[in-house]
């Protein structure tokens, strides 16, 4: 097995939450792929200018929001004048779906996306081709929670692939998915390609121009950041063409009273006010990543996830779900309990303060193809330590000896 | 000992009362409980205005399924006015251990397919 001569992150004491204690126990937080912990620098980043810029002195507050999205691109590999803040990833998915699907998406084509994507990367293709009558096809996940290349190019040959949409790191199975590639064979065919980024900027060294996809989407609470607040990466001639998504303020560049015209990128696609709070926020968050730099967070997280695949192996009885080996994952690990249901999982590791998530993960159409009602997950973020994955195994032990799982 | 997963509460989960399929049966429902994705199904047969045996099915978590298996050993012989008029916290109380906010619904689940077979009501137990 290989080792690492990378030193493991020790970021605990930036995050505040961390050093809570519930009836005297350490809080074991392991559900990092549902809202990431947030660093005191961003919660203060929020505090201090709501209260001292954004209503006050307006100036000051659009310097600050607009130089944050410039880090923010910066920090994913993208120009500032292409990235575009949107809700959150979701809202992101479904501007693409809106904007640029409901005009080149028509009867008789198809949108391609894989079996392993959350729910926003699949309802706004449902509603697209429910409206369009085009056809969602999907790309099977293998056994091993892979994807493979040769069902993409063989649906691609196929001449009715419109638009193909998958995820950067699968939020169950946590399989990273080679979307350089995909998104080269994509365009290859004539067909655009989009990439939910949202597991991947929090975990990988992402550059959306390498990765090289025509929209890349993501969201900031994953990623150390604040609710409330998406980005939306884009090619800039693709959104030049397209139509605006939401109408309103800052929106445009004229009105009169029968016809519009627009702002320039990106505010073509930011109708009324800015969540500047939110994107300052979410710039403190970039600024804090990049100090600790996205290698070794990633390095820090794949050593993790090693540790803990090793360390679930000695468990009976658990059955870890996605690909095998830590190179080809993400810090996101979901498992069965033989005999226990993952919300009694989830119940009882609550009781020791070990906060998993169980359920269907806004995936449900991966869980039937899993053939499993729900999994338990656990998942991991830069503050993530051994001594977490420690608890977890031990919690789990005692899990199975209450139920007497044979 | 576990103030949830006590051992009555396993024993049902592991070995649950009234499970299976029944045929022929008069009445059946089959719902589920979308948070969670526990799901149940029931058939029931009638004789006399009264449950005369059932057997429920699905798949879920150990309050769920204890629930239903406790509770199937009460509805045996119940009159179907008697089940329709039921309330939620007849089944909290039959399983006399404490249920949070958050499991309440896996508790109720069974009670909600039972009114939902036999009276067409397919709402949530109050």
């Amino acid at each position: 097995m290989a080792t690492t001569t990378t030193p493991a992150l020790d970021v605990r004491a930036d995050f505040p939450i961390l050093s809570r204690e519930i009836d005297g126990r350490p809080l074991v937080y392991l559900d990092s792929a549902a809202t990431s912990q947030k660093p005191a620098v961003v919660v203060d980043t929020m505090n201090a200018n709501i209260h001292r810029g954004v209503y006050r002195l307006a100036q000051e507050a659009t310097d600050l929001f607009e130089g944050a999205r410039a880090r923010i691109a910066a920090f994913a590999g993208g120009e500032t004048a292409t990235t575009i803040f949107t809700r959150n990833a979701t809202e992101a998915i479904n501007l693409v779906a809106y904007a640029w699907g409901r005009e080149h998406v028509g009867p008789g084509d198809v949108v391609l996306i894989t079996q392993m994507e959350h729910h926003s990367n699949i309802v706004p293709w449902q509603l697209l081709c429910h409206e369009t009558g085009a056809e969602l096809r999907y790309l099977d996940v293998a056994d091993d929670g892979t994807l493979s290349l040769d069902q993409l190019d063989q649906e691609l040959s196929g001449g009715r692939v419109k638009l193909a949409a998958f995820a950067h790191i699968s939020n169950v199975l946590g399989t990273i998915n080679p979307v350089a590639e995909m998104a080269a064979r994509v365009r290859a065919a004539g067909a655009m390609s989009l990439v939910d980024g949202s597991q991947g900027v929090p975990q990988l060294p992402v550059d959306v121009g390498a990765v090289g996809a025509d929209f890349y989407a993501w969201t900031g609470h994953k990623a150390l950041g604040p609710t409330g607040i998406g980005v939306l990466h884009g090619r800039r001639e693709i959104l030049e063409a397209m139509r605006p998504f939401l109408g309103g303020g800052d929106m445009i560049r004229t009105v009169d009273f029968q016809e519009s015209t627009w702002n320039d990128l990106p505010w073509k696609f930011e109708a009324g006010t800015s969540m500047i709070a939110e994107g300052v926020g979410l710039g403190a968050a970039v600024d804090y990543l990049a100090a600790l730099r996205m290698d070794r967070v990633r390095a820090h997280e794949r050593e993790l996830t090693r540790y803990a695949l090793e360390r679930l192996a000695e468990l009976d009885g658990v059955r870890v779900i996605g690909p095998p080996d830590a190179d080809g994952r993400g810090g996101v690990i979901s498992f069965e309990v033989r005999g226990v249901h993952p919300h009694d999982v989830a119940e009882l590791l609550n009781r020791e303060n070990v906060c998993i998530r169980a359920g269907h993960h806004c995936a449900m159409p991966l869980m039937r193809r899993l053939g499993v009602p729900a999994t338990a997950r656990a998942s991991f973020g830069p503050y993530t330590s051994r001594a977490d994955v420690d608890a977890l195994v031990a919690s789990l032990g005692r899990t199975r000896e209450l139920f007497g799982a044979s | 000992m576990d103030d949830l997963y006590r051992d009555y509460i396993l024993d049902h989960y592991k070995r649950p009362r009234n499970f299976g399929e029944l045929e022929p049966h008069d009445l059946e429902a089959h719902d589920h409980n979308p948070l969670c994705g526990d799901e149940m199904g029931v058939h029931i047969r009638v004789e006399g205005g009264k449950i005369a045996d059932l057997r429920f099915h699905g798949q879920g978590c150990a309050i769920s399924q204890a629930a239903a298996s406790i509770a199937s050993e009460e509805y045996l012989g119940m009159p179907l006015q008697e089940l329709a008029d039921l309330e939620g916290e007849w089944v909290i109380d039959l399983l006399g251990i404490p249920i949070s906010a958050t499991r309440r619904k896996c508790a109720l689940l069974n009670l909600k397919v039972m009114r939902g077979a036999v009276t067409g009501d397919a709402s949530w137990p109050e």
